[in-house]
Formats: structure tokens, C-alpha cells, sequence
């Protein structure tokens, strides 16, 4: 064993008589890399918040390399190199790179500034890591994946050695999640010691030496990543068996939606180009591409918010015309959105605010321009009960939802419809396992009511769970369909590099 | 530590924040008070005096409130959409002089039945316009309505004071820029014999409940907050986002207009370029003051008008420099500012 830098010595904290973490111990050593693994709720964001003194522990201590962190101080953990890169990232959009790696540590007395030599350290800390962006870009004008390296990149230039990282991979598409583990990995390799925190099984097992995992504020178990396995893992993390729902064989009927080389231009950009598929009831056809692709774009298209620039879409075999969102909720399209917390829900709104808004203007929930709020409330009230929304009522603020009962919400207003097309975009993107399973058996029972679903995805797993058939979406151009059973990951895996492409020439 | 919404505000809490804020602005202007040499007990006791002991001054305090309760929904209403509309000031002024050109130019002697309701119209078209061009230069261009609503606060004033020195003044004002009035029929019946205050207060407080009832009931008001909250998830549910805003801030700058509009036809019955001791800024102060609720902003209105009368008349009894009075206000504004972020946010560690 390595040398410990870390100790985590039996730490706890309540909120109210919620024990968020119930004395938890733990260590980390050298140039380790640890996942700390839960679902939502578990606690791991508060213990991560306790350990860079975000947070005042009830009990217990922590100590960096032997010598106890003074508790509720940041500086202190910085200073004692401990650098967090949060959920939320906590950066200014309106300063650039340098400027927001630099704030916080210029001294405000100082007259000259810093800016030369914060500069060259970041160039050569950006050199050493591979994590290349350009100090003088506004930071708005990053990706998020981007911004992640720039949040990174402050930790370090704070000369952290303890880098925790929460969530890095909720917000990032595949590629980005990649490209950020093999960073990890090589910090480990130069000596950093690393914790990140996860409910993916498959990122935790590629990447962490140790996983640890908590459950409901307390830690059920620690492992060697090499001397464990996925479903162990998701065993102890959930607490009981969860299965992923399987496809049941089933008669798909006749086609509903159709497009016939259809593009789409975006700032004089072809976003998708002649792309042509056919959607029958009863069947999940599944889209998958890497992110920048086209998804998005396709998502927006059939939702309602984009339009077409040319090319024919048949809707219940008749040809139309650029569908308003309110066409196309009207013509019983349900929409599951990619972006949950901005476009699927208003967080600072009520919850059967969100159930209805797409449906304000539907005479049962307003009549003269008046919002009819029991009717509202009761339809709220019944997706709550049918769809297993758990954390609040109708009253409550959206945003106080985890993640999976926000999408159970968004999911339940659509289904509660019983549309006869279903357009989910990433309707599992960060969610943890056990509501990954529940969108999962939502999706397939629409599916066998009859529902005609386009699943557009970029996770393997989930499009070869759920798809009838697949066509990969790679540059704006769309494959052609290959029937689910007939297909593995690998060859998936190449119809997402465009290799269908060379055979069609 | 860090600050966090709180979900449920104790009753308590609601009342006793307040009441705290007026305590510690009173002690913290007492410091002055007593430095100026005055007793610092009675000069509290003449703030209360000052704005409600006669029928005059209780009156005088109403009527102050007035342009205060419409410039503060005026920014409520706006800033609840997003719409960042610090131009209340410049379309107060405009809906003042649009009244004070088409009252005295073009209606001559029209009953008050038809000239009243027709230059309220007037007033608040006027301020709709001013708080529309920058809404458009947003829609269109993404140009901050920050920036251009403030800055047409002042053309908006110097425009007034071309007008009141030029075309529409008042040739009988011994030369100073005051702009013709309009005329006696014209002017808003009084609420009150033998005082200033007039039917705007009664408009003012119908309209808030007015703008209540629309916001917490109407498809409207569920849009157009959708829209302030999250333009992203307001397009994906189909909330049309320039539509809903442009009429926001037609309501809006209507409001600001017609709060000048009624300063006119309800006090002044002419313009002035002192006409607005900052009501539309005020008006902003209001609406944070009030949690942006309509409701919230006619008493926000009332303290603010209260304080500003009150400590007037305690700086005129006690013979104490008036600049000590506009501390007390801007103490009691600030610490009623942080007394609403306490009851709404907890602080967490
Ligand atoms: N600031 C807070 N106030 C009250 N409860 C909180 C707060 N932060 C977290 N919690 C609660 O503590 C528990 C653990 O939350 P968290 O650490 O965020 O979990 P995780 O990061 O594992 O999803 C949850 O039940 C959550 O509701
Ligand atoms: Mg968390």
C-alpha cells in the first residue's frame, strides 16, 4: 500500500433528521484513483462538501497526510491542496480562462498583477495534462466539456494534489467522458490522488482503482475495481437486484412518421443532410450517434422547435408542413427532451406548472384565458401516482426533483397522453441505475401499447435494450436500418464511425 | 456557507423581519440624529407625525405613494419576465408629457368623462413605446435592455425639457420651462376633499390587484413567467417568447407612463422637469422591496412614501439638516432589503 494522504475519520452530518452521512470513514492513497459510487441522495456530494469545507461535519475529522483539516474552512483544504471540481460548475461565463483560473488567488492588495506568470503556469500545467483551451477565451464561449478542463485546470493551478471531482461525467457527452478519464488516469500516473464521484458502473469500473460505495448516508461497501463486477456494484448501490427491462418479441404495425431526405440547415450549417427513416407503430427505433452529430438537431426538428430547410415528412402517411410546437403536441407527439433541466422542466416552477404548460392552452386546463389549476393540479396528481414521482407533490418546486423523477415527470406527461409517436432524446442520460431501469419499462410498455418510439441515444446499451432496429447518425447523414438482433455493439461501434458509408459506394 | 431559498416561510418570520429592518435603520439614523444634536426619541416620533399625524399629512403620504405603487409594478411586472426595464423614470416622463400635448393641444374642453380616460391611454401608450424599442433591439439584436432603457431615461427627459421650453410651454409661466396645462376638467377627481390626494391612488391600488389576479391565474401570467424563468424550456413547451415578452413590456412601460401620466393629471396638472423625484428609480427599489408581488408592492409603496414624508417632516420640526432625513430613508430602504433576502433565504453551513 502507498502512502495515505487522505483520511476521512468517521464523519457525519444531518439535515434535519435527514443523515446525509452517517459516520463514514475512508482513505485515499498516492496516486490513487478512488470512484465514490451512490445514487442520487446517497450522500456523496455532502461528504465531498464536508472534506473542502463547504460544509461543517456534525462528528469526525479529516486529515491531509496526517494532520487534521480545520473544519468549514475552504481556504484551509486548498491550501492544504485539496481542489474540488463541483457538480455545478463555479466559474464566470463573462471572464476569460486566465481571469477565472487566476480569481481567488490574486491577492486584492497587490498592484501589479499576476497576469504574466499565471500565464506560463497554466501553459505548462495545461501542457503537462493535456488539457489543452485557449486562456484568453471567454469562458461562455466553451463547450462543457471545455469549462470541465477549465475547472480542472484551477484546482491544479492552486497546486492541488488532492483533485475530487463531482459528477464529472453527468454533463459530458461520450467522447468528452473519455477524453477526461484518460486525464485522470494520467494525473494518477504523475502522482495525484483522485476521487470521483459516479452512478455509472461502466466508468467507474474502467477507471478507479477502488470504488467505494455509499447508500443512504452510510458506506456498505468498498472494493478493488479489479476484484468486483458490475452487478455486484449495482447490487450494493441499490441495495437489492435491478434488471435493466427486456425487449419482449412483438408485431410492429403500420408506419406513422416518416422522413424522405430531409435537411436542415442551422446558421448556414447542413446540420442533417437527405436523411430518410420510417417510424411504425409499436416499434423503437433507435438513433445513435456520437454527440455533434446531429441528434440534437433531429430531436429538435421532430419536437417542433427547428425547421426543416427541404425534404418531406409524412405524418400518418400524409405530408406536412412545419409543425409549431403546438401541432405537434396536438398531433399527439410526445417529446422527451435531451437538455432535462432547461428545456424539459422549469425548475423554479411548480410541478403540475410543468405537467401542463406544453397543454395551457387546452380548453380542459383553461377556459377565457384562465388557467383552470384544479384541473391542472389533479392531472399533475395522477402522472405522480401513475408514474412513481417521488420527492414531492404538485405544489412543489421542480427543481427540487432529482434528476429521475424529473424525467419520470416529463416522461409522465407525455405517456399520460398516450401518444402515438414518442421522440425521447437521451432519456436516460444521468441517471442512476435504478431509474434508468423505470424509464426504461416506460419506454417498452409504450412500445407495446403501441406507441411508435424514436430513440435517439448515444449510449450502446440502452439503443441495443431497446431498438426494434437502429440506423447511426454520424456527420448529419442517417444510416440505413439494421434490424436489433442482427446487430452486437461492435458492429454498432462501426456504423457509429460511418462505415456503412463504404458499402453503399 | 451559503445562502439557500427557503421553502417555507414561518409566519413569523414574515412579520418580525420587517419590524427588525425598521429597528435597525432607526438605530443606525439615531447615530446621526443625536450627532446633529437633536433627541433622537422625539425624532422618531416626529417621522410617524410627519407622515400620518393630520389628515394632511396622512394624505399627502398617499398621494406620494401613488407614482410609487405604479413605477414599482411597472418594474415588477417586468422583472418577474426577465424583462430588465430600468427605464421607468424616462417613461414616466413620457407618458407626462405625451398627457400634459395632447390635454392641452387637442382636446380643448372634452368632457372629463371622455378626455380622463383617453389621456390615462395616452400616458400609458407612451411609456409602452419607450420600454418597446429597446425590447425590439433584444428580440432583434441582442442588445442588453439594461443599457438602452437606462440611457433612454435621459433622452427621454432632455426631450421633455426641449418640449416644456419650446413648443408646448407655457407662456404664462414667467419664463420658466413648465409646459402648458392641461385643462380643469381634465385633472382626476379628488379622493379627498381639501387635500392632494386624487383618484390615482384608487387606480394605482386596482391595478395591483388587477396584475395579482392576472399573474397568479391567467395563461398569461404562467407564460410570461415560463418565459422570465427559462426562455430554453419556455420554446420546448411552445410559449411563444417575443410575443409574450412584447407584452410584458407593453404592460410594463404602460404602467411607468401612466404613473406619469396620473402625477399630472392627478397633482401637478402641468410637466416640469422636477416633476419625478426619481419615481421610476424608486419604483425599482419598490419591486425588490416587494419580492417583485403586486400585492407586496403597494405596502413596499406605502413604507417608502411613509419614510420619505415622515422624515421630511421630522427634519423640518427639529430643525436638523434635511440631507439627515435622506439618510434615515435610504438606511430603512437598505436594511428592508436585507430583512426580505432573510425571510426568503436561510443561510446554510
Ligand atoms: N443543503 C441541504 N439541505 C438539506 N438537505 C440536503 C442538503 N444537501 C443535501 N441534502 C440531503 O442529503 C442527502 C444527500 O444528498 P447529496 O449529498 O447531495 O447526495 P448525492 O450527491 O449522493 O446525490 C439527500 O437526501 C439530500 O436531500
Ligand atoms: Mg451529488
Amino acid at each position: 500500500m502507498t502512502e495515505t494522504v487522505l483520511e476521512i475519520d468517521r464523519v457525519s452530518k444531518s439535515f434535519g433528521d435527514n443523515k446525509a452521512n452517517d459516520a463514514i470513514s475512508m482513505t485515499l492513497g498516492k496516486g490513487e484513483i478512488v470512484a465514490l459510487l451512490g445514487e442520487n441522495g446517497a450522500g456523496k456530494t455532502t461528504l465531498m462538501s464536508i472534506l473542502f469545507g463547504h460544509y461543517m461535519p456534525d462528528e469526525g475529522c479529516i486529515r491531509v497526510h496526517g494532520v487534521d483539516l480545520p473544519p468549514g474552512k475552504p481556504r484551509a483544504a486548498i491550501h492544504a491542496g485539496i481542489g474540488m471540481v463541483h457538480q455545478h460548475f463555479s466559474l464566470a461565463p463573462n471572464l476569460t480562462v486566465l481571469e477565472n483560473v487566476m480569481t481567488g488567488t490574486e491577492k486584492l492588495w497587490s498592484f501589479r498583477s499576476e497576469t504574466g506568470r499565471a500565464r506560463a503556469k497554466l501553459k505548462s500545467l495545461a501542457e503537462r495534462f493535456g488539457l489543452a483551451v485557449d486562456p484568453d477565451a471567454r469562458l461562455g464561449d466553451l463547450s462543457i466539456g471545455e469549462q470541465q478542463r477549465v475547472e480542472i485546470l484551477k484546482a491544479l493551478y492552486n497546486d492541488a494534489r488532492i483533485l475530487i471531482l463531482d459528477e464529472p461525467t453527468a454533463v459530458l457527452t461520450n467522447l468528452e467522458a473519455e477524453t477526461l478519464f484518460a486525464t485522470l488516469k494520467e494525473m494518477a500516473r504523475q502522482g495525484l490522488s483522485l476521487i470521483f464521484i459516479s452512478h455509472k458502473l461502466d466508468e467507474v469500473m474502467a477507471t478507479a482503482d477502488r470504488v467505494v460505495v455509499l447508500r443512504g448516508g452510510k458506506l456498505v461497501a468498498e472494493r478493488r475495481s479489479a476484484e468486483t463486477s458490475r452487478d455486484e456494484l449495482a447490487e450494493l448501490m441499490v441495495g437489492h437486484r435491478v434488471a435493466r427491462p427486456v425487449r419482449e418479441a412483438h408485431q410492429r404495425g403500420e408506419p406513422v412518421l416518416e422522413a424522405a431526405a430531409v435537411s436542415v440547415r442551422v446558421d448556414g450549417v447542413d446540420r442533417l443532410k437527405e436523411i430518410s427513416f420510417r417510424l411504425h407503430a409499436g416499434e423503437v427505433l433507435g438513433i445513435i450517434g456520437v454527440s455533434g452529430n446531429g441528434q440534437t438537431v433531429l430531436a429538435r426538428l421532430l419536437s417542433g422547435t427547428l425547421a426543416r430547410s427541404s425534404g418531406d415528412i409524412l405524418l400518418y402517411g400524409e405530408a406536412i408542413g412545419d409543425l409549431s410546437v403546438a401541432d405537434t403536441v396536438a398531433a399527439g407527439i410526445g417529446r422527451v427532451p435531451e437538455d432535462r433541466t432547461h428545456e424539459g422542466a422549469i425548475g423554479e416552477m411548480a410541478v403540475w406548472e410543468n405537467a401542463v404548460l406544453e397543454r395551457i392552452d387546452e380548453p380542459r386546463f383553461s377556459r377565457h384565458g384562465l388557467v383552470d389549476r384544479k384541473a391542472a393540479v389533479a392531472f399533475a396528481d395522477t402522472i405522480i401516482r401513475d408514474f412513481d414521482v417521488r420527492g414531492g407533490g404538485p405544489l412543489t418546486r421542480t427543481r427540487l426533483l432529482s434528476g429521475g423523477n424529473m424525467q419520470k415527470l416529463i416522461l409522465g406527461r407525455n405517456l399520460a397522453e398516450r401518444p402515438r409517436i414518442l421522440i425521447a432524446a437521451q432519456p436516460a442520460r444521468g441517471l442512476d441505475e435504478g431509474a434508468v431501469a423505470a424509464v426504461h419499462a416506460r419506454i417498452l410498455d409504450a412500445r407495446k401499447a403501441g406507441t411508435a418510439v424514436l430513440l435517439i441515444s448515444e449510449d450502446l446499451d440502452e439503443v441495443i435494450g431497446l431498438a426494434d432496429r437502429i440506423q447511426a447518425i454520424v456527420g448529419g447523414r442517417l444510416s440505413p436500418p439494421v434490424s436489433a438482433d442482427e446487430v452486437d455493439a461492435r458492429a454498432l461501434g462501426l456504423m457509429m464511425a460511418g462505415a456503412w458509408k463504404k458499402e453503399a459506394a | 456557507m451559503r445562502f439557500e431559498r427557503r421553502e417555507h416561510r414561518p409566519l413569523a418570520l414574515v412579520i418580525l423581519t420587517p419590524l427588525l429592518a425598521i429597528a435597525a435603520a432607526l438605530a443606525l439614523s439615531g447615530i446621526l440624529i443625536a450627532a446633529a444634536g437633536a433627541p433622537v426619541l422625539e425624532a422618531y416620533w416626529r417621522i410617524l407625525v410627519g407622515a400620518y399625524g393630520s389628515r394632511l399629512s396622512a394624505t399627502e403620504t398617499l398621494t406620494r405613494a401613488t407614482p410609487l405603487m405604479l413605477t414599482g409594478l411597472a418594474a415588477a411586472v417586468a422583472f418577474r419576465a426577465r424583462v430588465w426595464n430600468i427605464g421607468g423614470e424616462g417613461q414616466f416622463y413620457l407618458g407626462a408629457i405625451a398627457v400634459a400635448a395632447v390635454g392641452s393641444q387637442l382636446l380643448g374642453n372634452a368632457p372629463g368623462y371622455l378626455s380622463i380616460p383617453l389621456l390615462l391611454i395616452t400616458g400609458a401608450v407612451a411609456g409602452m413605446i419607450l420600454l418597446i424599442i429597446p425590447l425590439w433591439l433584444r428580440l432583434k439584436f441582442s442588445v442588453d435592455e439594461v443599457v438602452t432603457s437606462l440611457l433612454l431615461n435621459f433622452v427621454a427627459v432632455l426631450v421633455v425639457s426641449m418640449l416644456i421650453d419650446g413648443p408646448l410651454k407655457d407662456p404664462l409661466a414667467f419664463g420658466w420651462p413648465q409646459s402648458q396645462a392641461v385643462p380643469d376638467v381634465a385633472m382626476l377627481p379628488k379622493l379627498v376633499f381639501r387635500s392632494r390626494l386624487h383618484w390615482g391612488f384608487g387606480i394605482a391600488l386596482i391595478l395591483a390587484f388587477v396584475i395579482h389576479f392576472a399573474q397568479s391565474r391567467t395563461v398569461f401570467g404562467l407564460k410570461s413567467r415560463a418565459a422570465g424563468l427559462s426562455p430554453e424550456g419556455a420554446v420546448f413547451a411552445g410559449v411563444p417568447l417575443a410575443r409574450t415578452l412584447l407584452l410584458v413590456a407593453c404592460v410594463s412601460g404602460g404602467l411607468a407612463g401612466l404613473a406619469g401620466a396620473i402625477e399630472v393629471m392627478g397633482v401637478k396638472g402641468y410637466v416640469t422637469t422636477d416633476l419625478s423625484p426619481g419615481f421610476g428609480y424608486s419604483g425599482i427599489v419598490v419591486a425588490m422591496l416587494a419580492g417583485l408581488h403586486p400585492l407586496g408592492v403597494v405596502l413596499a409603496a406605502l413604507f417608502t412614501a411613509t419614510m420619505f414624508v415622515g422624515a421630511d417632516g421630522m427634519s423640518r420640526a427639529l430643525k436638523i439638516p434635511s440631507y439627515i432625513a435622506d439618510v434615515t430613508v435610504a438606511l430603512s430602504l437598505i436594511t428592508m432589503l436585507v430583512a426580505v433576502f432573510f425571510a426568503q433565504y436561510r443561510i446554510r453551513r
